[in-house]
């Protein structure tokens, strides 16, 4: 109990107060202590991505955070992209292009990906298909992934969308 | 012959991309899977784990584990007393040998991370400190870690009970005239002899196996909260180990980060975290690591092929002889047992080839490594691989088209009986080749090909033809002699006052939109909005006993009995609906809008709002006898052999000369999986299961030193596939519906796995066709190719 340390996290927008042991991991003070269980562990040792979060705008691996190393970071979870019950564009651009299955890399991925794109809102496909090889999905063969990613992109540039999937395997 | 059909029956849901139901809380972060349950009191277990591969237990000392504070309990097997994990299959001894799977090891322990003891505590890290201070004595034995081990004279057993170290040794078939075959082949043909490997891979859902036990006063009941594929398997067999009453155990499952048939079989720790829960008197929640997932969890696909095919001079395939070999590691699994692998590519290997002779043996091996379940394709990869390893070397040998050699040996008159005495509903095996190298052609890859040699490139052209039965229905299972023979499925369904409908189904999705699919069914089947229909799975409470998802079982065997309790949904409303319309039954029908109307003046209608009240609220109005429940129950099991879905892929790959990768150039699958309910779920299931079936092509193998240790224990050595190695893959579809099933359709859930491997694998050795070098194991490392490319360049280099 006694190296237990009361830490302040500042987590979508709100202050939350935590008592945490060093050795605990953001990943596990968001799902455990804060209840903010959209963060999803898949590896624990930062390959899969199925954590990244946004910490100060970056996408990193909440299970290689430990919760003391966020004080005083901005961070933003899944938990964070719709608003008022709406989904988002990248959220809707996911279910359109059917970018998800079993939805346990979905959170990952969206972090991933709106980190990606406030960095790079210009990104072409390629270079979409490049940064998203950062996480893991066993579900979808990460084509979807690419085109729910690239359609934001498009959309959010006021441009028309490559969508046709098959157009783009042969191009 | 049935022709092909481009557009099967179309509902007005069933054949659209409806959005899925399940993504909202998914992509908001709001799903619930078992990791995000959280209960009062929870408490936490981990598993001291063997280290060594094979060994006696001397002796487990917990006493330092039971000081660390917040470590609540340890216990070992002896602790617990629980029931053995059995799995039987109904065979003669000199065919299967009976083995037994401790919850926790006892006297041996045959892998490692076999679990030896469990400990519990208030918080995970605590559980962990508890763990790694467990000592454990162990008298190490010499490990069996491969068939030259396992079979070796005076190799040491793993299981005592078992010679040899094999666990099922079968031969089957041994049809008339397979050495006259060979026999002719060898004058005036060919003989085509080939060994090959495939690697051990692990099914690898992204959220790893987990569970939640606690105890239920009110309910009298344990609660056991897990992610599996077949929740009712686990009330069974989790009531005989602890030695309860079925009805003491309720299971339900949550959300699931996949399972690609991990999750099909029932893990030991599922045992010991109830059996501890129910010791303690609180809820105890495991979660497994990614280490142990890597090492400890069911693996699969480790086979080794030896196929012999004789061709006559015009590429006629006319006998296949093959030997398999199935590393099915330390356990038999539960309920499909170590005869898994072996049954299935023993049974079907002559899969879509008019094969007149065939024999086979096919013996599961134990080793000491992590056991194995079933994973998606089950086998079929494998022997689709040597299938078409075969087509490829013997066109080549005869100097044919591997196009033009498939052509001649498709079947192509349906319904059509096999060697194997299996009977193949009609598919389109011939139509999508044709497709398949249409695509292919139309787009210039052939032509890039042919001339890339010159240009000093190596690409190469590979093709796969194969099917898949997705329907197995008991009948089916019953064949392989299993003693839990899996089959039916029952769905009920229920109207309620707001005439939305609840329908519960036996099947169990992890990922394949089943809330979404089996809706659309029902929409059509009511005429009424997808909106208004609400599946519920995952709770043994809801239905009496289903058999969960696996063995691309949902849409047709799932989908079938939603189906049908639906109709019987319909008659019963339409029955109330005509005497509250005063007329006859069948003067009314549904009207599509979810209401029924009269044929004879479809202005007359009732809405099931309408009905539904009647029924509930003033059941006084309904004839006199009849029943107020607007609900029906339906089970479906599928007839005979089941039903086929069948595909072909094609693909071009380059070899990089300088560092031996492989790049896929194209990847073009054209399948038939009868009626597509959801074209975009059926594409998802199609490049999903390519992505997996290219990751055990190129990548994916969990390794073992020789005293059994793993060498692929983190994502460090275990290379799943990223966006930068899935290519983008094409997706075309043909619709033979199936008369075998309520919807027409046919399960999609392997089918791409299936493919991939032998399509990956010609399209290598293709790009290899100058070099005299074939490559017949997977996963393909560059080093081979490189070595191929490197030791042809030399040769180049001294001829000149």
């Amino acid at each position: 109990m006694n190296d237990r340390h009361l830490i302040e996290l500042n987590v979508n927008g709100t202050e939350h107060e935590a008592l945490v042991e060093p050795r605990k991991t953001l990943a596990d003070v968001l799902r455990g202590d804060l209840g903010l269980t959209g963060t999803h562990l898949g590896c624990e040792h930062g390959v899969c991505g199925a954590c990244t979060i946004l910490l100060d705008g970056e996408p990193v691996r909440a299970c290689l955070v430990f919760a003391v190393q966020a004080e005083n970071s901005d961070i933003r979870t899944v938990e964070s992209l719709s608003r008022d019950g709406e989904l988002c564009d990248l959220q809707r651009s996911f279910s359109e292009h059917h970018g998800l299955q079993c939805g346990f890399c979905t959170p990952g991925f969206l972090m991933l990906a709106e980190g990606f794109l406030t960095q790079q809102p210009d990104a072409d496909r390629e270079q979409i298909r490049e940064a998203v090889s950062a996480n893991l999905c066993r579900c979808t063969g990460y084509q979807t992934i690419v085109d729910a990613i690239a359609a934001t992109a498009a959309e959010r540039a006021g441009t028309d969308t490559p969508s046709d999937p098959d157009k783009a395997a042969t191009s | 012959m049935t022709g092909p059909r481009v557009d099967g029956p179309r509902g007005r849901w069933v054949g659209a991309s409806v959005p899925r139901r399940e993504d909202p809380r998914l992509l908001t972060g709001r799903g619930r899977f078992v990791d995000d349950i959280r209960m009062h009191g929870m408490l936490h277990a981990g598993f001291v784990r063997a280290t060594v591969a094979h060994g006696r237990l001397v002796g487990v000392d917990l006493s330092a584990v039971r000081e660390i504070g917040g470590v609540v309990a340890a216990y070992t097997a002896d602790d617990l007393d629980l029931g053995d994990i059995v799995a039987l299959l109904d065979r003669p001894p000199e065919e299967f040998v009976p083995t037994a799977m401790p919850v926790l090891a006892r006297d041996k322990v045959r892998f490692v991370g076999e679990p030896v003891a469990i400990v519990i505590g208030c918080d995970p890290y605590v559980v962990e400190d508890g763990v790694e201070a467990a000592v454990v004595d162990y008298e190490p034995l010499d490990a069996v870690v491969s068939e030259e081990t396992a079979f070796a004279q005076q190799a040491p057993l793993v299981h005592e009970e078992a010679p040899g170290n094999v666990l099922l040794d079968v031969s089957m078939f041994d049809t008339p005239g397979v050495d006259e075959a060979f026999r002719a082949a060898a004058g005036d043909g060919c003989v085509i002899d080939l060994v090959s490997r495939s690697g051990r891979q692990n099914a690898l859902p992204l959220e790893t196996r987990g569970v939640i036990a606690s105890w239920d006063d009110r309910d009298d009941q344990l609660l056991v909260q897990t992610c599996s594929q077949v929740p009712h398997q686990v009330r069974t067999l989790l009531a005989r180990s602890l030695g309860m009453q079925e009805r003491s155990v309720r299971v339900t499952v949550p959300d699931m980060g996949g399972g690609f048939g991990q999750k099909c079989v029932v893990g030991r720790e599922e045992i010991a975290v109830a059996a501890a829960a129910r010791r303690l008197d609180r809820p105890v929640k495991w979660i497994e690591d990614r280490r142990e997932a890597l090492t400890a969890a069911f693996l699969a696909r480790e086979q080794r092929y030896r196929t012999r095919a004789a061709f006559d001079a015009e590429g006629r395939i006319t006998a296949v002889d093959a030997d398999i070999v199935c590393d099915m590691g330390a356990y038999s699994c539960y309920p499909f047992t170590a005869g898994i692998e072996p049954l299935m590519a023993s049974a079907e290997m002559p899969g879509v080839y008019k094969v007149p002779a065939y024999r086979v043996r096919a013996r599961a091996m134990t080793t000491n490594k992590a056991p194995t379940a079933p994973y998606r394709g089950v086998s079929r990869p494998q022997y689709v691989m040597a299938m078409e390893r075969v087509m490829d070397r013997a066109a080549r040998e005869l100097g044919l088209d591997p196009v033009e050699i498939r052509r001649r040996n498709l079947i192509t008159e349906f319904p059509y009986t096999g060697i194997n005495n299996v009977t193949y509903d009609p598919g389109t095996y011939r139509e999508t080749l044709d497709l398949a190298e249409g695509v292919l052609r139309d787009e210039g890859w052939c032509h890039l090909r042919d001339g890339a040699t010159e240009q000093g490139r190596h690409i190469g052209i590979g093709y796969s033809c194969f099917s898949e039965r997705t329907g197995y229905g008991s009948e089916a299972f019953a064949k392989r002699k299993m003693q839990v023979v899996p089959g039916f499925d029952i769905s009920e369904i229920r109207m309620d006052t707001s005439g939305s409908v609840v329908v519960t189904s036996g099947t169990m999705n992890h990922g394949q939109s089943h809330e979404t699919t089996l809706a659309q069914i029902v929409a059509d089947r009511l005429g009424l909005d997808p909106g208004k229909v609400k599946l519920r799975q995952g709770d043994t409470e809801r239905i009496a006993y289903g058999w969960g998802t696996f063995a691309s079982r949902s849409a047709t065997i799932g989908g079938s009995a939603v189906s049908v309790a639906a109709d019987r949904l319909a008659e019963v409303v339409r029955t109330i609906g005509a005497y509250l319309l005063e007329t006859r039954p069948d003067n009314v029908r549904l009207d599509g809008a979810g209401g029924v109307e009269q044929v004879d003046d479809p202005a007359r209608r009732l809405s099931f709002e309408d009905i539904a009240d009647v029924a509930y609220l003033r059941s006084h109005l309904l004839p006199k006898g009849s029943e107020p429940a607007l609900s029906a129950t339906a089970s479906f099991d599928v007839a005979g052999d089941g039903t086929f879905s069948n595909a072909t892929h094609a693909v071009v790959v380059e070899a990089d000369p300088g560092t031996g990768r492989i790049r896929i150039l194209r990847y073009a699958c054209v399948e038939d999986c009868g009626v597509v309910i959801n074209p975009k779920v059926v594409d998802g299931q199609c490049r999903g299961g390519i992505a997996q079936g290219i990751a055990g092509a190129l990548f994916e193998e969990i390794t073992y030193a020789e005293n059994g240790e793993p060498s692929a224990a983190s994502f460090i050595d275990y290379l799943v596939p990223t966006a930068a190695e899935i290519p983008d893959i094409s997706v075309e579809h043909l619709e033979t519906p199936s008369t075998l099933t309520e919807n027409g359709a046919k399960g999609v859930g392997e089918g791409g796995t299936i493919g991939a491997p032998a399509a990956v694998l010609n399209a290598i050795n293709d790009a290899l066709r100058h070099t005299g070098v074939s490559l017949e194991s997977t996963p393909v490392h560059p080093q081979s190719v490189l070595a191929a490319l490197d030791s042809a360049a030399q040769e180049a280099s001294n001829a000149s």
